[in-house]
């Protein structure tokens, strides 16, 4: 199984702290993979707020690749951050030839366009360079995102945070969200794209579980948006979800569990808004999952989000404080970063419910 | 000598031959009392006899005039091996038996100039079917659960109606919550099997009236939300005005029988109808219209459908219609508007190579109007048919609702216009399976027909047994309106038999529902399923295994 954990604090965090929420966890999991999804970034990105960062895992000739296509669309580096990397012989990892995550500034030609279409012109762009590397096996392109970067690799997580010095912490790195996650994917073969969190236009998601409505999912969504492509691994799926409900169609976030999670038929007749219930469920069928699983979400602007599958078949808790609130797996996790905190606020959310964090670090549950 | 009349009609010719013990049969007359379509009489035989009538033997012959029964020998009253002569006989005396070397059809033709009709079953792909080809292969265990079929909560409901694209529904925001704005096409929740279209008329008034007392009492007194489809020819007035009417789907087929009474009846229903179907075809006999032969239509079916005493012939198309576009407007117009919007209206047609244009042109309707696409495949069908579309015309029904649920993924439009897929659905008695693996690949539900007449008691088969129901003469008071014969049929008995059968096949579901981890049907769940066969797998785009 997957432990998946995220971290939300009103400090600026280094990602360490993301290597040990998840190394508390590692029995749970198999070693074989970590990943991350950083966002409201601090140290050197702190500057950069407004500008779209690449993250790519690629070979010398992929660098090339993902330069060549930023630079002919008008895109202008601003700056390049690569970590240091520590090779050692006995590190079990699968690294790429080089981590790039490059701050650019807008095409000249977009300075008046809407907020619209700049986001629309940055999927274009990763699909572009996804399509490009693909195409030649010359590395990954994870996210294109102002403000947001990911990293994924196969591995160890105890080596793979060795290999990119991330076990001490230094000023350079730091977020105030963290969403991380251990071990590849098991469906399907090992792809880097499969690890978990997947993000798409200031959406993340991570997820335990699985999807056994995967294929109707798929074939659904592959319709609704460009960016719903890969489908690497059916957790892939509750990202385009979420997108979908709360970007495209602009509802209210409350409506994601309602789609994904709809109620029983005789707990819909008994509710006021029983009408708009049976539309939606009949409308997103489609996107309802089924099986085992846990979502942690984040939206563009920084909210943070946790509900399960309808049957509650796989675990999460959440601990807080007054500055940091964690979600994640396994309560050992939270011990591990804020044991001081009062466990008896600890929540464990159940089937029906939403647990909702905003940008105040409030936390509020929601009923469905 | 004599000429040999070779090509008159012998015993040899027929599908079934009559074998009589004489020396068991006691000549109670049941037989021949219950065989409603004459084929065996009352005669008397000369025989020759060897009897001794002294204390030592001394045979004498005499010939004595006996009576027996005989096998009639015509083309109107042949034998169609129903086998109520044997299930009347006390003595084991008589009993159909099939003649594989029969020449029947080709005599009938000959004979009489006209084709040969019957009804009930397709008799010539005997074979095993492809649903049986498919088993539902992906178990979870382990890293994701199967559920409890006992414990856990399903939901087993099929929508039924016109389903909006999520953008398109008029939502709007109001305090955090969405709000509707204005009207939308009914959508009706509802049990994924519907028992289906099968005429009053085709049907005697008594099996009619056990089909609807079952679904009723499924309805009310079992928690399964089950539809019945009238069929055309109209439904009793007093069934319109009552609350009942609500689990009836009322059909319009293209002779429009009985529908002059359903809009007399409107100012005075108290509840709405279910929905409303429009059949363009039907598996059986696509291209071709419905089929009431006079002798069917008796008193009260001249009554219910307001026709005289005629044959009754549904022409092939609905007149005045010649386009998909007209067929929608149509709908849109008529029944929409009579019944205000509130009612879901489907169309149904049979499979054919080219229902997928149909669907596709369906999913871009402008108006939002196509409730349900109901398929209907070769294997469907009771009432009267003429032989060669039974056997020959048609299209299996698996593959075609697999074409036409990728035909919507290809659009984007899965579920918007719900299929309903039927054609030989329970066909091997298992119709929560049929029901499964059709809903995995693609289905929203099922309609099912022949099989309640299996469940009331039709003794017909595949095989070319009995499939008399076009000659208004069912042996056992299902597909008849001859008083005697309908009164063979006991309705209370019947409703139990279907109610207990849906009770069974709802457990079932459930039972293939768990193992699969899903508590809400699995539309579309094509994964779940493996084909034994490949070119099965390949055609309809499932894992092969073997
Ligand atoms: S099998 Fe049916 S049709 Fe044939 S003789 Fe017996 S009762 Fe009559
Ligand atoms: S028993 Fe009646 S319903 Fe069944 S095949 Fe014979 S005539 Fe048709």
């Amino acid at each position: 199984m997957c432990r998946i954990g995220a971290i939300k604090s009103k400090n600026y965090l280094h990602p360490s702290k993301a290597l040990y929420l998840m190394r508390s966890q590692q029995k749970g999991h198999d070693n074989s993979g970590f990943a991350m999804v950083m966002q409201d970034l601090g140290g050197v990105f702190e500057n950069y707020k407004d500008l779209p960062i690449l993250s790519l895992a690629c070979t010398d000739r992929g660098m090339k690749i993902a330069d060549d296509i930023l630079h002919e669309a008008g895109f202008v580096r601003m700056m390049q951050w690569t970590p240091e990397v520590h090779p050692r012989d006995w590190l079990k990892i699968e690294p790429m030839p080089n981590y790039i995550f490059e701050v650019v500034q807008y095409p000249k030609s977009y300075k008046y366009a809407s907020k619209d279409e700049k986001e629309e012109l940055l999927v274009d762009m990763r699909l572009k360079i996804r399509q490009a590397l693909e195409e030649n096996h010359e590395g990954y392109v994870y996210s294109f995102w102002p403000d947001v970067i990911t990293l994924k690799e196969i591995g160890d997580p105890t080596d793979i945070g060795e290999y990119f010095g991330l076990w001490e912490e230094n000023d350079e790195l730091k977020a105030k969200i963290i969403t991380a996650q251990c071990r590849q994917n098991t469906n399907y073969d090992i792809v880097r794209y499969a690890a978990h969190p997947f993000f798409l236009q200031g959406y993340t998601a991570l997820a335990n579980g699985e999807n056994t409505f995967y294929e109707k999912n798929k074939n659904f969504q592959e319709k609704l948006y460009k960016g719903y492509i890969g489908f690497e691994s059916d957790s892939q799926c509750f990202l385009y979800t979420l997108h979908y409900i709360h970007k495209i169609l602009k509802w209210p976030l409350i409506y994601y569990k309602h789609v994904i999670t709809p109620l029983p038929f005789e707990d819909i007749e008994k509710r006021e808004d029983r009408e708009v219930l049976k539309k939606i469920r009949a409308s997103l069928a489609h996107l309802e999952i089924n099986g085992p699983n846990t979502i942690i979400g984040v939206l563009p602007d920084g909210t943070l989000f946790t509900c399960c599958d309808s049957k509650k078949l796989r675990p999460v808790v959440v601990g807080y404080t007054d500055d940091t609130v964690i979600i994640t797996s396994e309560v050992t996790g939270i011990n591990e970063l804020l044991p001081e905190r009062n466990w008896e606020k600890d929540i464990y959310p159940h089937e029906r419910e939403m647990v909702v964090i905003n940008n105040n670090l409030e936390v509020e549950r929601w009923q469905q | 000598m004599a000429t040999m009349r070779v090509n008159e009609l012998a015993k040899d010719d027929f599908f079934w031959q009559i074998e009589y013990k004489h020396d068991r049969c006691t000549l109670c007359g049941r037989c021949v009392a219950a065989c409603p379509f004459k084929a065996i009489e009352a005669r008397v035989e000369r025989r020759r006899k060897v009897v001794s009538d002294d204390i030592t033997p001394n045979p004498k012959v005499i010939f004595q005039t006996v009576p027996v029964i005989k096998q009639v020998v015509n083309e109107y009253n042949f034998c169609r091996g129903c086998g109520i002569c044997e299930k009347v006989c006390p003595n084991d005396a008589i009993r159909p038996v099939r003649n594989p070397d029969h020449r029947f059809q080709a005599k009938y033709r000959s004979v009489t100039g006209d084709p040969f009709k019957r009804g009930g079953r397709n008799n010539l792909v005997t074979s095993a079917r492809t649903l049986d080809k498919i088993k539902i292969g992906r178990i979870s265990q382990m890293t994701d659960p199967s559920l409890d079929a006992q414990r856990h909560t399903f939901d087993l409901l099929a929508p039924f109606g016109r389903v909006l694209p999520p953008q398109e529904i008029p939502f709007e925001i109001k305090d955090g919550k969405l709000v509707e704005r204005e009207h939308t096409p009914p959508v009706r929740w509802i049990y994924p099997i519907i028992i289906g279209d099968m005429s009053i008329g085709a049907l005697s008034w008594r099996m009619w009236e056990a089909l609807a007392i079952a679904t009723a009492y499924l309805n009310e007194e079992a928690g399964i939300p089950i539809r019945m489809c009238t069929g055309e020819g109209g439904v009793p007035v007093r069934l319109l005005k009552s609350r009942y009417l609500k689990y009836m789907i009322l059909q319009i087929a293209s002779g429009h029988f009985g529908w002059n009474r359903i809009i007399n009846a409107m100012p005075e229903m108290v509840e709405d109808p279910a929905g409303i179907l429009i059949k363009i075809g039907q598996g059986a006999k696509p291209g071709d219209g419905g089929l009431l032969q006079a002798k069917k239509v008796a008193k009260h079916i001249q009554e219910i459908r307001g026709v005289p005493k005629a044959d009754l012939l549904s022409p092939p198309n609905h007149q005045g219609l010649y386009s998909i576009e007209e067929s929608v407007q149509k709908m849109f117009l008529s029944f929409n508007a009579a019944f205000k919007f509130r009612v879901p209206v489907a169309i149904k047609v049979a499979a054919s190579a080219t229902s997928v244009s149909v669907y596709n042109n369906l999913l871009r309707d402008p108006y939002n109007i196509v409730g349900g696409f109901f398929l209907d495949g070769i294997d469907g069908g009771t009432g009267a048919a003429h032989e060669i579309s039974l056997d020959h015309t048609g299209h299996p029904i698996v593959s075609k609702l697999r074409d036409c649920y990728l035909a919507a993924v290809h659009q984007g439009k899965q579920g918007q216009i719900p299929l309903w897929a039927a054609g030989g659905m329970g066909k091997g008695w298992n119709l929560a399976a049929d029901a499964f693996k059709m809903i995995c690949l693609g289905a929203n539900g099922i309609f099912t027909g022949k099989l309640m007449l299996q469940l009331a008691g039709c003794v017909g088969n595949d095989n070319g047994k009995c499939n008399a129901c076009n000659t208004g003469l069912c042996p056992v008071g299902i597909c008849t309106q001859n008083p005697i014969l309908v009164k063979r049929l006991d309705i209370d008995k019947v409703a139990e038999n279907i109610v207990n059968y849906f009770l069974s096949v709802d457990h079932e579901l459930k039972k293939l529902m768990a193992p699969i981890g899903n508590s809400s049907l699995p539309v579309g769940r094509s994964d779940a399923l493996i084909a034994t066969d490949k070119a099965v797998a390949d055609r309809l785009k499932i894992q092969y295994a073997c």
